[in-house]
C-alpha cells in the first residue's frame, strides 16, 4: 500500500519538469544555425537578468524571436492536448479516446476557420469559436455514442471517427471555396503545425491553459471513482453531472486553445496519458499534472524531431505524432479486445 | 412525506420494551416507485406497495423470478430514487433527501461486478470507500489506511492488498468489493446478487460473513438472491417479490409455504424443513415428471409469460 502524496506528485512533476528543460535545451540548439549549449545558456541568463545588449544579434534573434516561441507553443499545445486527451478518457470510460479521434479537434478547426473567413483580424473569436466548435462536437459525438441510454464504448469510437472525417470533409470544403483569403494552408488544420506563430500572444494564452488545467484538477479525486463506473462513483458520493460539466467543458476549452494555435496535432492526448498511467498508475491527482508536462515533452520533441529530421525541409508536427501514434492506437486497441 | 414523517415516532418504539435497544433501522411503508425504463418507447415498470422494516444487525433477503422490482427495491433503499408514495427511511430520514455524500456515509450499494478501466491496486480501490468523509482533493490519511486495510481484514483479504484488480479470481474480487463498501462505515450495506458468480462453498461463505459482520459492525444488511436454501438458512427477514409487488414479507418460515413459493417461481416445489430447523426447498418430481410443472403453471393465478 502506498497512498499518494502531494510530496510524490511534487518529485514527480519535478523530474519531468527537469526533462522538459533539457528538452528545451537541445530544441534551442539544433536547427539550421546551430548554436552551443554554452551560448544558448550565457544568451538565457543574459535574458533573465534583461542584458539585452550584451547578446550577439544572431543568438538574440534566433533564440528568443524564433526557436524558444515555438517551443513555448509546443509546451501550450501538448500540455493542453494531453489533460483534454486524459480527461476524456476517463469521463467517456474509453481508453481510446482523445480529441483528435473523436473529431473534437477538427470541430475546433473548423470553429477558428469559419472565424478567420468571416471575422478576421479580431481577438479572441478565433479561440471563442474554436472551443464553440470542440463543445459542439463532443456534445455530438457523446450522443451520437448511446445505445439504448447506455454510452457504448465501440459506437462511441465510430461516432467520433466518422463526425472526424466529416468535418475534414466540411473544412476542405470551405477551404477550397473561400480561398484567396489568409486562412493558412489545409495541412495546418487537419495535420497540425508549429511554424506559424498565432497572431495572439502566449502570455494571453497561458492562463487559459493554466486555469482551464486547474479546473479539471479539482475534479481528479472524482475522476478516480468514475473510472470504476458512473454509478458506483454516484453512489460513493460524487456528484457525476457536475463533473461532467466541468471536465467537458475545461478539456473542450484545452482543445479549443490548442487547435487555433497550432491545428489539429493528433494522437499526443491519446498516447501520453497512457504512457503516464503505465509508468506512475491511473491516479488522476498525479495523472493530470504529469499528462500535461509529458504532453509538453512529447510535443517539443516532436517539433524538434519534425523540423530536422528532413532538414532544410521541415514537417508539420502532426505527421511526427501520427507516426508514433498511430501504431499505438492499434496496440491498445488489439490489447483492449483480446 | 417528509414533513409528515419528522414528528411519527419510529415504528420500532411501539413494539416490545425488549427491542428499545434496537430501534428499526429501516422502514419501508407503503413504497412505491414506477419508470418508464431506459427510452421512451419501454413499458412502464411499476413497483410496490412494498411494506417490511429491518433493525440493526438484520439480515433481509430480497427474493424473487428475474423482473420481479428487486433491483428497483434495491434503488428504491439506496436512495437514488425518491419512493413516488409511501415512506423509505433510514433512521428515520428519507435517503433521498440527504446529499450524496451523507447518503454514501450512511448506505453502501455492493454491485455484482465493478468494471476496471484501467489497471488498480486493491488498497486503491478500498480506499475508494473513505472517498464521502474526504474533502475535494483530499489525499488519504493514516486512519483511512487503517480503516481500509480493517476492512480487507474483515473480509478475509488482508493478503491481498498490494495485487492488482485485475489479476483477482472471481471469489477474491467479490471480496475486494464487499471490503471498499466496508470501507464506506455505512449503516446500511445493500448487496445486489453478491453470489452470481461464486461456487456452492463461495456461496456459504459470503453468507457466513455477512451474518458475521452484521453482528460485529451492526450493519443492515439487504441481499438480493436468486438462493432460497441460503436465504433461508441465514437471514432473519424473507421479502418475496413478484411482477413488481412484495407478496410476503416476514421470517423465513412464515414466508416459505408451498403454494406461495410455487406460485411466485412457476416451479413444482416442496418445502420441508432443514436440520436447523429452517425452512427448505427442494424441486418436487425432476426431469421425467413433466405433467406436475404443467399442472403447477395452470395452478397458478395468471400464467404470464417468463422472461
Amino acid at each position: 500500500m502506498r497512498p499518494l502524496t502531494p510530496r510524490r506528485i511534487a518529485l514527480i512533476c519535478g523530474g519531468l519538469g527537469a526533462i522538459l528543460f533539457a528538452v528545451v535545451v537541445v530544441s534551442l540548439r539544433v536547427g539550421a544555425y546551430p548554436i552551443s549549449v554554452q551560448d544558448i545558456a550565457m544568451t538565457l541568463f543574459r535574458g533573465a537578468i534583461h542584458h539585452w545588449d550584451s547578446i550577439p544579434p544572431d543568438y538574440s534573434n534566433v533564440i528568443f524571436e524564433i526557436r524558444l516561441p515555438r517551443i513555448a507553443l509546443g509546451i501550450l499545445v501538448g500540455a493542453a492536448l494531453s489533460v483534454s486527451g486524459g480527461s476524456f478518457q476517463a469521463l467517456l470510460r474509453n481508453p481510446l479516446a482523445d480529441p483528435y479521434v473523436l473529431g473534437v479537434s477538427s470541430g475546433a478547426a473548423l470553429g477558428a476557420i469559419i472565424s478567420l473567413a468571416w471575422f478576421p483580424h479580431q481577438v479572441w473569436t478565433m479561440q471563442a469559436l474554436a472551443f464553440l466548435g470542440a463543445l459542439t462536437t463532443i456534445a455530438s459525438v457523446y450522443f451520437l455514442g448511446r445505445r439504448g441510454g447506455q454510452l457504448d464504448s465501440t459506437t462511441l469510437l465510430l461516432a467520433g471517427i466518422i463526425t472526424a472525417s466529416f468535418l475534414s470533409a466540411v473544412i476542405m470544403f470551405l477551404m477550397t471555396t473561400i480561398s484567396g483569403r489568409e486562412l493558412r494552408g489545409m495541412a495546418f488544420w487537419l495535420m497540425g503545425d508549429l511554424s506559424n506563430p498565432p497572431e495572439i500572444g502566449l502570455r494571453y494564452l497561458y492562463p487559459i491553459l493554466l486555469i482551464a488545467i486547474g479546473a479539471i484538477y479539482t475534479t481528479s479525486s472524482d475522476l478516480n471513482l468514475i473510472l470504476t463506473g458512473e454509478e458506483e462513483a454516484r453512489h460513493l458520493g460524487v456528484n457525476v453531472a457536475r463533473v461532467k460539466l466541468v471536465v467537458y467543458v475545461g478539456a473542450s476549452l484545452l482543445t479549443g486553445l490548442a487547435v487555433s494555435v497550432s491545428g489539429a496535432i493528433g494522437y499526443v492526448g491519446l498516447v501520453v496519458p497512457h504512457v503516464i498511467r503505465m509508468i506512475f498508475g491511473s491516479d488522476h491527482r498525479l495523472l493530470i499534472p504529469a499528462s500535461a508536462l509529458g504532453g509538453a515533452i512529447a510535443v517539443a520533441l516532436a517539433d524538434t524531431l519534425a523540423r530536422t529530421i528532413v532538414a532544410p525541409t521541415e514537417l508539420p508536427v502532426g505527421a511526427m505524432t501520427a507516426i508514433i501514434g498511430a501504431p499505438v492506437f492499434i496496440y491498445l486497441l488489439k490489447r483492449r479486445l483480446a | 412525506m417528509s414533513a409528515q414523517g419528522q414528528p411519527m415516532p419510529p415504528a420500532g418504539q411501539t413494539v416490545a420494551a425488549g427491542y428499545m435497544q434496537n430501534p428499526v433501522r429501516l422502514l419501508v411503508e407503503q413504497a412505491s416507485f414506477a419508470y418508464a425504463a431506459a427510452g421512451r418507447e419501454a413499458p412502464e415498470f411499476t413497483l410496490g406497495p412494498v411494506t417490511f422494516s429491518a433493525r440493526q444487525r438484520e439480515l433481509v433477503a430480497v427474493l424473487g423470478p428475474n423482473a420481479s422490482g428487486k433491483s428497483t427495491l434495491l434503488r428504491l433503499l439506496s436512495g437514488e430514487v425518491k419512493a413516488l408514495s409511501g415512506r423509505v427511511e433510514l433512521d428515520g430520514t428519507p435517503p433521498s433527501q440527504l446529499s450524496l455524500r451523507e447518503r454514501a456515509q450512511r448506505v453502501a450499494l455492493v454491485h455484482q461486478e465493478s468494471s476496471l478501466l484501467f489497471p488498480m491496486y486493491v488498497w486503491e480501490y478500498v480506499m475508494q470507500g473513505r472517498y464521502p468523509y474526504g474533502h475535494r482533493l483530499r489525499f488519504e490519511g493514516q486512519a483511512d489506511c487503517l480503516l481500509a486495510e480493517n476492512a480487507l481484514a474483515q473480509v478475509g483479504a488482508k493478503l491481498l492488498i498490494d495485487r492488482r484488480m485485475d489479476r483477482l479470481s472471481g471469489g477474491e474480487r467479490q471480496r475486494v468489493i464487499l471490503a471498499r463498501a466496508l470501507a464506506q462505515q455505512p449503516l446500511l450495506l445493500l448487496l445486489d446478487e453478491p453470489t452470481r458468480h461464486l461456487d456452492i462453498g463461495g456461496k456459504v461463505e459470503l453468507m457466513r460473513r455477512l451474518r458475521e459482520l452484521s453482528e460485529q459492525s451492526r450493519y443492515t444488511v439487504i441481499v438480493v438472491t436468486h438462493e432460497l436454501n441460503l436465504a433461508a438458512e441465514f437471514f432473519d427477514l424473507i421479502v418475496l417479490m413478484q411482477r413488481g409487488k412484495c407478496v410476503a414479507a416476514g421470517k423465513p418460515a412464515d414466508v416459505y409455504r408451498r403454494e406461495l413459493l410455487e406460485q411466485v417461481f412457476e416451479t413444482p416445489l416442496e418445502v420441508d424443513r432443514a436440520p436447523s430447523g429452517r425452512p427448505r426447498v427442494i424441486l418436487r418430481g425432476g426431469a421425467d415428471t413433466a405433467e406436475i410443472a404443467d399442472e403447477a403453471a395452470g395452478a397458478s393465478s395468471d400464467p404470464a409469460p417468463k422472461n
